[in-house]
């Protein structure tokens, strides 16, 4: 320590202090001119100020956040979740939902479905935002586009329910081949390729959207880059795109049904998808809805927020590694497992979140049958957990796989904080009941794909989301043929059920080989049902009419409107 | 000066090089497909998704064209965002990381030189010993949990006072730079503030201190002059490598304030398997850190006096 | 100034030769004598030493002193906040409840009669209410504050279809509090009613005798009666987000979490050490050389070459890579001491004693180890103090990925990260490994520094 007497240190340090308070005073006089220099240059190039509030009435905008860029606005290319949402408002296809979830007609205004094809009558008042009308030759393109394998259209499966589309796609006839014509202007004709009765479902699906032709040709490759490269026939077009910054839409004037879109603007910035920075926003008063995790839950509570809640109809279980090598192909295995597993206990305890609801069943609550909810036809077997059943079934697979224990199993999964959850949940309960070792595998989003399509783990906790509003979207995934299928469960009595369901026509019928499929799955313990997916969320009580959907366009602003004193 | 420079620079060129090359051959040992998705597709359809992305040649060639891009200046497009040229992604992100990044360092440098000084010269009393508390909070309390608490003391306040005193998140004005960067620049600040105060104490022991104040100089310009100047010099080290790392990496501060920055594509881009965007960032990345150490290097010749630059 | 010097007679006799004149006054001591001496003199360093002392005790007895699992689940006390013990009432198992349907005699807008059918527990709450005509369904809902006057209802926590079934049961999260429950009455247009039906409910946490004796909770054969209370575990320092005990987390935590943030750091700053000094003290080509190559791998995409390292080291699914990821962490953790090496031998090396020496005939080495490297301990030291908290967090993040400890193995800095999640609803999951990380970084900061004072050369000629 500094012994020097005080009186050397003082004129020193005293000089010391009052340069540093100099230099204090002159670095943030430069902070604050740098940042005004560099706002200003920012301010030039563009960005995506989330300066406006959420809802401005004298304008009838809206500000809603968007998790990221949509990467994809090509409606025969598009695959993920934030395109699909953002088409669904710019774009409208032969049928669509409406605000009660009916299914009514959107470009087609009259339309006839028998076993082997449909008939679209297409309304007059339908047009482009560039005043041309919308006609059947604009579907005819799109469809033949999506089935062209040059166009390597992940969603052309889809398509494989009109004739010749699989065909097509697999390279073997061209795309004039495809089952589907105009016969004129306002009428298109669909031939199956095998009896489809809900097509009228599939065809609300975003793949089936329209393109014009001559417009897609004329901007040579660079269809959908930018807001000048999409036409828009929806309830509203897009007017701005400021790429990896936001996004905005109005109402389209073209639009044959304005009368039911009250709201002029949608404005949507990406905010990136951190949980609390939306609520935080929210609470700021910057967007119109957010959706909440888990911490946000008692703050929502205390600040009185009306909170809503829906299914986004994606159910999540584990699957089992059927393949012959595999010590999970052993059914009393398997069998064992799925009586000490607790969906209840999962959802309630553990994830703890307010709409996820505890699964049963490949097939999610909220799907219809024959008339009524499809569960309530047909519900699926109660398995109850029973501990000394389970050990008994444990014992046989010792028995019948030669081994006196069961070496540790894998359990593959992914980087999500949920699936990390539970992940570590069933590894423990797997321990605690069954004296089993569970090795967790994390991997992320690719190297666990690779993973699971080449096999390399024992149970992998997997999801599936709908495609369309019918129980064969979740039906056909454990058919043997199916790429999906990625345990490779080779059953030919469900591939049989399954053939059923796909071929014939009569609900009754179909929905009975449903029931079926519901029931081997359960009985030969093909997965272990974990939750069926919702999400809370706050919305601003001032905007009224947003719709919430599992299937199709979610969420929905069509019919939304503002209302100034709720 | 200019050899010296020149030498540099194409020295610069080879590591970047070598960068790029090294990025190229982990990306493809990597197992994983970058095409593959959620929803199996067939042969065909996988064939074709191949060569729209040129993944159906052999990879040398893969290589050689990747090489060529880039002399020419373009990464490609980018594998996850369909319509984007990796150039345009970085066009746009980059300057908002940049001013982040800048911001946040001549925060940093600011604050963690005086305070450095501040704590060296107060050694072992108060101002020495809170300075060191925040210092050690600062380093082991992670960046999330600091960005968080911010945004959320700053919706508290918006609220207390009823107007939006600061934005809680986005970009784009002035206002939305202020709390990012500071919270950024905090950790930088920590490490410099401890850096400077070592650098600063042994300085102001050493034999020419007390020869100038032996010989009567005045204290201003012992301590600017020679004191402040040499101790500063390990923090340009730092900075140099510093500014590259900061510029790009504030992904958590760009993910909590939702700034749309370079930072989030260095990650999702591994997760993804985005070739093009993962070789455009690193190379990108590579560049710059290469620039800005020659930068450093130079500024280190001209602080120091002493130090020779060969 | 003047100072009053006194002359006696005595000083002015003669010297005489051969008179010890000069004596030292104390014993001669060697460098690390000195250096230990000078070590125990500083009360902080002293205190910071016993601190390191008593982190590495808490690793190696911890676990032996609170020998609870940390891996055991225990899924009804998910993230407890630390308390007193608590205990819970036996009550019957839990068996599924079928509900209750009944037909609607009136019209109306609100459910009457919202009542429970038995009374609530933490294990379900049984909600019973009388049906209204022209009701399609119901929303149930439930708050932790009071639902009136401005209609807050809370959470939707599950609906009801058909205007006939006028029964819910809720077992979602239930903590032993009050809870305010609501019923709402929809429409076939799914539309809700303004009115609702309000319950106020205070629950009870009970546990079934099977549960208490499957889980160890008391003996086996131990005669339960119901209305019985049981003791359950207690948790002094709380649990985390699975029910686990975030004591005995901590203490087999401390193991990695220890072990990584020192060893790594030690190892990566000798490499950076060594590289920098030659490349400071070489000058010229090799200087050049040695940098680019320190840039390079700086430049590299972390994450990329994580997973490279984590394929390439062949770590299987599950396990734990501690020492790949040591490796990996050393690897491309070095950098930046170099440069900081390099720069410090760069100012020192002009130095003019450099030159005597060399004049002198020292070697390199000699020069390097005895002269230029202790000039540089104090800017070591920064990155050392610095390098603890980084490869802690490091490790957590790379845990990420599937390297690092596999689950359920604790670190510190998994837990840290874990518990950002939960940072605002339960603290305590953040706090304790923060406090713990922020404690060890401290105690090796302060460790460094009087290190440094003890043994830096440049400090020892001011005694």
């Amino acid at each position: 320590m500094d012994e020097q007497p005080q009186a050397y240190r003082d004129p020193m340090s005293r000089t010391a202090v009052r340069q540093l308070l100099w230099l204090g005073a002159i670095s943030v006089a430069a902070f604050i001119a740098l940042m005004g220099a560099l706002a200003w240059a920012s301010s030039i190039t563009g960005g995506s100020a989330i300066a406006g509030r959420a809802i401005d009435f004298d304008t009838g905008t809206i500000t809603r956040a968007l998790a990221q860029e949509p990467p994809q606005l090509d409606s025969t290319r598009a695959t993920d979740s934030v395109s699909i949402f953002v088409l669904g408002h710019i774009m409208e296809g032969l049928l669509r939902y409406d605000a009660s979830n009916r299914l009514v007609g959107g470009v087609a205004e009259r339309w006839d479905i028998r076993p082997d094809g449909a008939t679209f009558w297409l309304r007059d008042d339908a047009r482009w935002s560039d005043g041309q009308p919308v006609t059947a030759h604009d579907f005819v393109f799109a469809w033949r586009t999506i089935v062209d394998p040059a166009n390597a259209s992940e969603y052309a499966f889809i398509l494989y329910y009109v004739k010749n589309g699989e065909a097509i796609n697999g390279g073997q006839m061209a795309p004039e081949a495809l089952g589907v014509t105009a016969v004129d202007d306002r009428t298109l004709e669909v031939e199956f390729e095998r009896p489809v009765g809900f097509f009228d479902k599939l065809v609300a699906f975003g793949v089936y959207l329209p393109v014009r032709e001559d417009f897609y040709r004329s901007r040579n490759g660079r269809y959908a880059a930018d807001t000048e490269d999409l036409l828009y026939n929806g309830p509203f077009m897009m007017t701005q795109w400021v790429h990896g910054a936001h996004l905005r839409m109005e109402k389209n004037p073209q639009y044959w049904n304005r009368e039911e879109v009250r709201l002029n603007v949608i404005d949507m910035p990406y905010v990136t998808s951190d949980t609390t920075a939306v609520v935080n926003l929210f609470k700021d008063g910057s967007i119109v809805s957010a959706t909440l995790g888990a911490e946000q839950l008692d703050d929502a509570m205390k600040l009185r927020w009306n909170i809503g809640r829906y299914s986004d109809g994606s159910v999540f279980y584990i699957d089992f590694n059927f393949r012959p090598e595999r010590l999970t192909s052993n059914f009393h295995l398997r069998r064992a497992l799925q009586l000490v597993n607790d969906s209840g206990e999962l959802v309630n305890k553990v994830i703890a979140l307010p709409g996820y609801l505890p699964a049963v069943s490949l097939f999610p609550v909220w799907l219809t049958g024959v008339e009524g909810p499809f569960r309530q036809e047909y519900p699926a077997p109660v398995v109850t957990p029973n501990l000394a059943a389970a050990r008994q079934h444990l014992e046989l697979a010792k028995q019948e796989l030669g081994v006196t224990e069961i070496p540790p199993l894998v359990l593959l999964t992914g980087d999500a904080p949920i699936a990390n959850k539970q992940a570590e949940y069933f590894q423990n309960l797997f321990t605690r009941t069954l004296g089993l070792e569970i090795r967790i595998d994390k991997q992320i989003f690719k190297q666990r794909l690779d993973k699971m399509t080449s096999g390399d783990f024992d149970m992998v906790a997997a999801g599936w989301g709908p495609d369309f509003a019918d129980p064969l979207t979740f039906g056909d995934l454990y058919a043997s043929w199916n790429g999906n299928n990625r345990g490779r469960y080779n059953n030919p009595e469900l591939d049989e059920q399954v053939r059923i369901a796909q071929n014939s026509v009569e609900p009754r019928t179909r929905m009975d080989a449903f029931g079926e499929i519901q029931r081997i799955l359960i009985e030969d313990a093909v997965q272990l049902p974990n939750y069926e997916r919702g999400l809370v969320y706050v919305e601003d009580p001032r905007l009224r009419g947003v719709v919430h959907r599992s299937v199709g366009t979610d969420p929905d602003y069509s019919n939304a409107y503002l209302v100034e004193n709720p | 000066m200019l050899t010296y420079t020149l030498k540099r620079v194409l020295q610069g060129i080879v590591t970047v090089w070598f960068i790029a090359t090294a990025t190229f051959i982990a990306m493809h040992a990597v197992p994983g497909d970058p095409l593959a998705n959620q929803r199996a597709t067939n042969e065909q359809i996988r064939q074709n998704l191949e060569q729209r992305y040129g993944l159906d040649r052999p990879v040398t060639e893969q290589y050689v064209v990747f090489l060529g891009g880039i002399l020419r200046g373009d990464f490609g497009i980018s594998f996850t965002q369909e319509n984007r040229r990796v150039n345009d992604i970085i066009r746009e992100s980059f300057p908002v990381s940049a001013t982040l990044g800048i911001l946040a360092i001549v925060f940093a440098a600011f604050g963690g030189v005086l305070m450095g000084a501040l704590t060296a010269l107060f050694r072992d009393r108060v101002p020495d010993l809170v300075i060191m508390f925040l210092v050690i909070l600062g380093i082991s309390v992670p960046s999330f949990v600091v960005a968080a608490l911010s945004q959320l003391t700053l919706v508290d306040i918006n609220t207390w006072l009823g107007f939006s005193l600061l934005p809680v998140a986005g970009w784009g004005t002035l206002r939305h730079m202020i709390v990012p960067s500071m919270v950024l620049g905090l950790g930088t600040m920590a490490y410099l503030t401890r850096l400077m105060r070592s650098s600063m104490l042994e300085i102001t022991s050493a034999d020419f201190i007390r020869t100038a104040r032996a010989k009567g100089l005045p204290p201003s310009r012992i301590f600017l002059k020679h004191q402040l100047r040499n101790a500063v010099l390990p923090v340009v080290t730092v900075l140099g490598p510093a500014i590259a790392a900061i510029t790009t990496g504030g992904f958590v501060v760009e993910l909590v304030f939702a700034i749309p920055g370079l930072g989030r594509y260095f990650v999702e881009a591994v997760q993804q398997l985005d070739y093009t965007v993962i070789m455009g960032t690193t190379v990108f990345y590579g560049g710059f850190l290469v620039s800005m150490v020659i930068v450093v290097d130079l500024l280190y010749g001209w602080i120091d006096p002493r130090v020779r630059l060969e | 100034m003047s100072v009053a010097i006194r002359f006696s007679a005595a000083d002015f006799e003669p010297a005489v030769a051969g008179d010890q004149l000069q004596t030292s006054s104390r014993p001669s001591l060697s460098y690390w004598q000195d250096s230990w001496r000078r070590l125990k003199q500083n009360r902080r360093t002293v205190g910071s030493l016993w601190a390191v002392i008593a982190l590495g005790v808490l690793t190696v007895a911890g676990p032996w002193a609170w020998p609870v699992d940390p891996a055991v689940q225990d899924v009804d006390q998910i993230s407890q906040a630390p308390a007193w013990p608590s205990s819970a009432l036996i009550v019957p198992a839990y068996t599924p409840w079928a509900g209750i349907t009944a037909t609607p005699t009136r019209a109306g807008e609100v459910v009457a009669n919202l009542r429970l059918a038995e009374p609530g527990s933490t294990q379900a709450v049984r909600l019973v209410w009388e049906p209204v005509a022209g009701a399609a369904g119901y929303v149930v809902y439930r708050s932790v504050y009071d639902t009136a006057p401005d209609r807050a209802l809370g959470l939707p926590i599950g609906e009801v279809l058909g205007g006939d079934r006028v029964s819910f049961e809720d077992r979602l999260d239930l903590e032993p509090r009050g809870y305010w429950y609501s019923v709402v009455v929809v429409d076939e247009n799914r539309a809700e009613q303004e009115a609702y039906a309000v319950l106020a409910v205070d629950l009870v946490r009970t546990v079934s005798a099977e549960e208490a004796t499957l889980r160890g909770w008391v003996e086996e054969g131990a005669a339960l009666a119901l209305g019985d209370r049981i003791e359950l575990p207690y948790h002094p320092l709380g649990t985390d987000y699975l029910g686990r005990d975030m004591l005995a987390r901590l203490l087999y935590g401390a193991r990695v979490s220890l072990f990584i943030g020192v060893v790594a750091p030690l190892l990566f700053v000798l490499v950076g050490v060594v590289w920098g000094s030659a490349a400071g003290f070489m000058g010229g080509r090799i200087d050049q050389l040695l940098m680019r190559i320190a840039d390079f791998v700086i430049a590299l995409p972390f994450l990329l070459f994580m997973i490279l390292f984590k394929i390439a080291f062949g770590i299987g699914p599950g396990e734990s890579g501690v020492f790949p990821m040591l490796v990996a962490l050393v690897l491309l953790g070095w950098p930046s001491t170099a440069r900081l090496v390099r720069g410090q031998i760069l100012q020192v090396r002009q130095e003019g004693y450099i030159a005597a020496s060399q004049l002198l005939g020292a070697r390199t080495g000699y020069l390097v180890f005895r002269h230029m490297i202790p000039q540089t301990m104090g800017v070591i030291l920064v990155t050392l103090t610095f390098a603890v908290p980084s490869a802690i967090f490091t490790e957590a993040f790379l845990s990420f990925i599937g390297m690092g400890v596999a689950p359920p193995t604790p670190s510190w800095g998994s837990m840290a990260n874990e518990g950002i999640r939960t940072m605002l609803s339960h603290p305590h999951e953040l706090l304790f490994p923060a406090v713990i990380i922020s404690v060890t970084v401290l105690a090796f900061n302060l460790l460094g520094d009087g290190l440094r004072d003890a043994l830096d050369v440049r400090m020892r000629g001011r005694e």
